[in-house]
């Protein structure tokens, strides 16, 4: 385990008074990250003269004693779905193998106007379709904590690029889970943050109405403050809305009210994972908080409501790549288009995005949309309600955010098992409910992750409790 | 040919009409120029229009204040909220394979129904208007069905189109193109739409012949083609009417230059768009106060005036659209009418010899037309205080001198004479002089002349109580 990294408000102040020099460190840090990246493989693409040329532009203000950025010099990687212009943005996807986009999304502009740095792009399952990221057309990435272990997915990159100390900060993007289930299994922090509170402006979508951009970190405050640079309204997405700030944490949890859900530790739950995040629990208890368990309805709907509408939303979203415009393209100057269009959907698109645009195909087709679709959009509205009347008992509701210890890379499952185990992860998505994974502890020298969910708009509560809950136990350390 | 198969029996047309925005800057989800005509291909296109993944749709308000103002012009029924709608199909004119646009069904709310436009005795129904993006544009070589490549321009894509469907109420192709000649007028009415611009109007058409089945027809490119493939498909189809099957349902393309339609694909294999709800545009709220100011600005089109006057004011049809023309001079009537007049009246005195002169006055908008004075004028014609002569020279005086009633009316001896023995007196002195006597017998042209020179000697005597005289005179 490596020394503990200072916070990012240190760093920044180390750059602003010239303690370290950033041009230094950052040509340091992408010299060591293909070291190791070598075994993890957490980045697709590394963007060594954008970054140094940004930590340089840094240094020189630093120097005429400009005032900088709250993220002056602080590395940060990005999934691979998420828009920076004139790098490489595939999805994981072959499809999109050179595509370039020509605009920053509004969350890298957002970074950069607080003089971020932006390292690279990061290793994801193909479309955000997966939770191991062994899904990706450019190869599996691997959990440092154990590189025959699978890092989570689909941001699985981003994690395990903040997890090994490659990167300071993160940007995933969180469908059902995806930011949440690989900060579970690879030891750090990740946010999915309430829908509507960060621009989609430049995420490539998966499924519009779930998702929104997450936030990695080892440190809470650093989480916080990355969750503060990126969100609030962004005229350019019609579905951002203007979100109270995240609240300073006050650090005391005492009097709060905490709900263990019965529901999230249900059949597939793991022993060890069970007993782990229950023991973290108590910690909550120590603290002052009223601790206690309950029960959220209509929980047994959310998986399969989830995946009928994420498929829905994917089969259209993923239409346009057809490689006429952009992207891989393995049929040129044919006459009949619809062939192809359909050798090179064939030949770039992976088999689980094949099977989600099917599926999606299939429960949008005439007949079949009132049986599917909408009963899976009315299910929604069951769990929306469901947790209304939760919040009104609880400030927080607790469970593991994964039932499992991370899989083993190439282990055998049928996709229904492997959707199974995004059981506790995919309501906040159906609910649009902020939801942040906290490490728990280690099980079987393997990670496990405490998800804590509030009421719309509560980030403040889960950084706060979040923060409570550092301080008892401590940072947890990088593998390296 | 044309016109017997036009008047067949048991002809059933429904129209789709898909009108572009073209009033509008920018296209209906991005900031893209919308003056795509006569431009480089591929010129006026951005991330969001090209469909660059992770760019979303931004509603251009003002495409939902002109595609009200179609509805409230059309009389459609409009709800307080609507939705978008993915409309998904593969196409290389579809930058993302699918179409932003509405639906009605399983949910969806366009945004305005039931509506209705009246075409001279019958009442033809609309079924909805929707709010849609326009595709890009291919080019073929040759024709569609042999082409080796097409091409692909982009600059039309996401152009604010508003759809407009018809219930199957027309009965002949001429009517159908009546129709559309009319919506044009309303569009550009309305100020929304140049309907003259290519490609600004399309029209597809469905098509049934005695119960027969229903065949659609896409590709008409203008009004006059119309007309054209209708009467051909009419006559194709009942070519069939009668034989075992009749006529297949299908969707029939019109190809302009060999004026013939070409099958495209029967209906069994008919695509399934998989509509849902556009996630990346939240419902939009149509609040009673957006609708009260897109009533506010939106001008009143003459067609939807017309019809106004004939129900409010009783004047025929064919004054009704002659008064409600010009804008301009439709608001000196109701002025007029509301200064007191009454509306036969005015509108008659309007539309008269003097239409020219009221139009350019009203266009001119300099006071020389005074409603109120119209308004004595006409009492003054009622009351038998001045002739018709009089107060056509004192109107015309109006308008080129820009002086009031007031002031000329002095000038002008006014005053009706109605002694009958006086004008008797100057019917007699006229048919002395004119050797047009025997020819106003019968030529009502002669006769109106005589009644002229009996008003030139004497320009207050009443007008027609000389021509009752000089009737009565040359008649003996």
């Amino acid at each position: 385990m490596a020394e503990i990294s200072p916070s990012v408000a240190e760093l920044v102040r180390r750059v602003a008074s010239q303690e370290v020099s950033c041009e230094e460190k950052t040509i340091h840090r992408l010299a060591r990250i293909p070291r190791i990246d070598r075994d993890i493989h957490a980045f697709l693409h590394l963007a060594t003269d954008r970054a140094t040329k940004k930590a340089r532009e840094i240094d020189r203000r630093a120097k005429k004693g400009e005032r900088l950025g709250r993220l002056a010099g602080v590395a940060i990687a990005v999934k691979d779905n998420i828009c920076v212009s004139a790098m490489p943005a595939t999805c994981g996807s072959k499809i999109l193998e050179g595509f370039v986009p020509p605009y920053d999304a509004t969350v890298i502009q957002r970074i950069e106007a607080e003089d971020g740095i932006v390292l690279g792009k990061t290793n994801m399952d193909e479309f955000a379709m997966g939770n191991t990221t062994q899904a990706s057309a450019f190869g599996p990435t691997k959990n440092p904590w154990n590189l025959e272990r699978v890092p989570g997915g689909s941001s699985g990159g981003s994690a395990a690029a903040v997890s090994a100390g490659m990167s300071t900060l993160a940007l995933g993007t969180d469908t059902g889970g995806s930011v949440r289930c690989p900060a579970s299994f690879c030891s750090v922090l990740g946010l999915k943050p309430t829908y509507g509170t960060v621009s989609r402006y430049g995420v490539i979508p998966y499924a519009n109405s779930l998702e929104q951009v997450g936030q990695f970190a080892r440190r809470v405050s650093d989480l916080a403050l990355l969750y503060d640079v990126v969100s609030g309204h962004d005229p350019r997405d019609s579905t951002s809305v203007t979100s109270p700030k995240a609240r300073k944490s006050s650090g005391g949890f005492k009097g709060k009210r905490v709900g263990i859900v019965t529901e999230f530790f249900g059949e597939g739950t793991k022993d060890g994972v069970r007993r782990k995040v229950l023991d973290a629990s108590e910690k909550f208890r120590e603290m002052g908080a009223k601790v206690e368990e309950t029960h959220v309805e209509s929980m047994e709907y959310a998986l399969a409501a989830y995946y009928v509408i994420a498929m829905a939303e994917a089969s259209s979203n993923l239409s346009r790549y057809d490689g006429v415009r952009y992207g891989a393209s393995t049929e040129k100057g044919t006459a009949d288009w619809n062939a192809a269009f359909a050798k090179t959907r064939t030949e770039c698109f992976g088999p689980e995005v094949k099977r989600r645009i099917l599926l999606g195909s299939y429960v949008l087709s005439a007949g079949y949309y009132e049986a599917y679709y909408l009963k899976a959009q009315s299910a929604r509205g069951l769990l929306r309600r469901a947790f209304e009347k939760a919040f009104k008992s609880y400030d927080i509701l607790l469970g593991p955010t994964m039932p499992v210890l991370p899989p083993r890379i190439g282990e055998k499952v049928t996709p229904l098992e492997d959707y199974m185990i995004d059981i506790n992860t995919v309501p906040a998505n159906l609910v649009g409910l902020p939801a942040l994974s906290i490490p728990a502890g280690f099980v079987e020298g393997l990670p496990v992750g405490m998800q804590l969910m509030a009421p719309h708009f509560g980030e403040h509560l889960l950084f706060e409790a979040a923060q409570s809950y550092e301080d008892a136990v401590g940072v947890p350390g990088a593998k390296e | 040919m044309s016109k017997r198969v036009a008047v067949l029996d048991g002809v059933k047309i429904g129209l789709e009409i898909h009108c572009q925005l073209t009033a509008l800057k920018t296209k209906l989800f991005c900031s893209c120029s919308s003056d795509y005509r006569d431009k480089e291909p591929n010129e006026l296109v951005c991330p969001t229009c090209f469909g660059i993944p992770g760019t979303l749709p931004l509603l251009n308000e003002r495409a939902v204040e002109y595609a009200l103002r179609i509805a409230i012009a059309l009389g459609c029924e409009v709800p307080q909220r609507t939705s978008f709608y993915r409309k998904n199909y593969f196409y290389p004119d579809l930058p993302k394979n699918f179409q932003i646009s509405q639906y009605d069904k399983a949910g969806g709310v366009a945004i305005a129904s039931a509506g209705s436009v009246r075409l001279e005795e019958k009442r033809v129904r609309v079924r909805r208007l929707q709010l849609e993006e326009d595709p890009g544009k291919l080019t073929y070589e040759g024709t569609i069905d042999k082409s080796p490549y097409s091409l692909v321009d982009y600059n039309r894509a996401g152009i604010a189109l508003v759809e407009i469907v018809t219930e199957p109420d027309f009965e002949s192709a001429r009517e159908a193109k009546t129709f559309l000649e009319k919506l044009r007028a309303i569009v550009e009415g309305l100020g929304v739409s140049d309907g003259e611009l290519e490609g600004a109007m399309r029209c597809d058409a469905n098509v049934s012949v005695k119960g027969g089945a229903r065949v659609e027809i896409k590709n008409i490119s203008s009004f006059k083609e119309v007309e054209k493939a209708l009467n051909y498909e009419i006559l194709r189809q009942s070519t069939f009417s009668g034989t075992e099957g009749g006529a297949e349902a299908e969707t029939r393309h019109w190809d302009e230059r060999r004026s013939i339609t070409i099958s495209l694909r029967t209906k069994e294999g008919e695509q399934d768009y998989r509509y849902f709800p556009e996630p990346d545009l939240p419902t939009l709220e149509l609040s009673p106060e957006f609708l009260r100011r897109v009533r506010e600005e939106m001008p009143e089109v003459s067609e939807v005036k017309a019809e106004r006057y004939q129900g409010e004011f009783g004047l025929t049809p064919q004054m009704a659209k002659e008064v409600a023309r010009d804008a301009k001079v439709a608001d000196f009537f109701e002025e007029v009418v509301s200064k007191g007049a009454k509306a036969s009246d005015a509108a008659n005195w309007i539309t008269g010899e003097f239409r020219e002169e009221v139009r350019t006055a009203a266009a001119s908008g300099d006071g020389r037309l005074k409603a109120g004075d119209l308004v004595e004028l006409l009492k003054m014609l009622e009351s038998k205080e001045a002739t018709r002569g009089q107060a056509k020279e004192i109107f015309r005086g109006m308008m080129t001198t820009g002086k009031g009633l007031a002031e000329l009316g002095k000038s002008t001896r006014t005053g009706v004479v109605l002694d009958e023995s006086s004008i008797t007196g100057l019917v007699e002195q006229v048919l002395r002089e004119s050797d047009a006597v025997e020819k106003a017998k019968s030529d009502p042209k002669a006769f109106n002349y005589l009644v002229g020179q009996v008003l030139r000697l004497e320009p207050k005597a009443d007008a027609k109580l000389v021509a009752k005289t000089l009737a009565r005179k040359i008649k003996r």
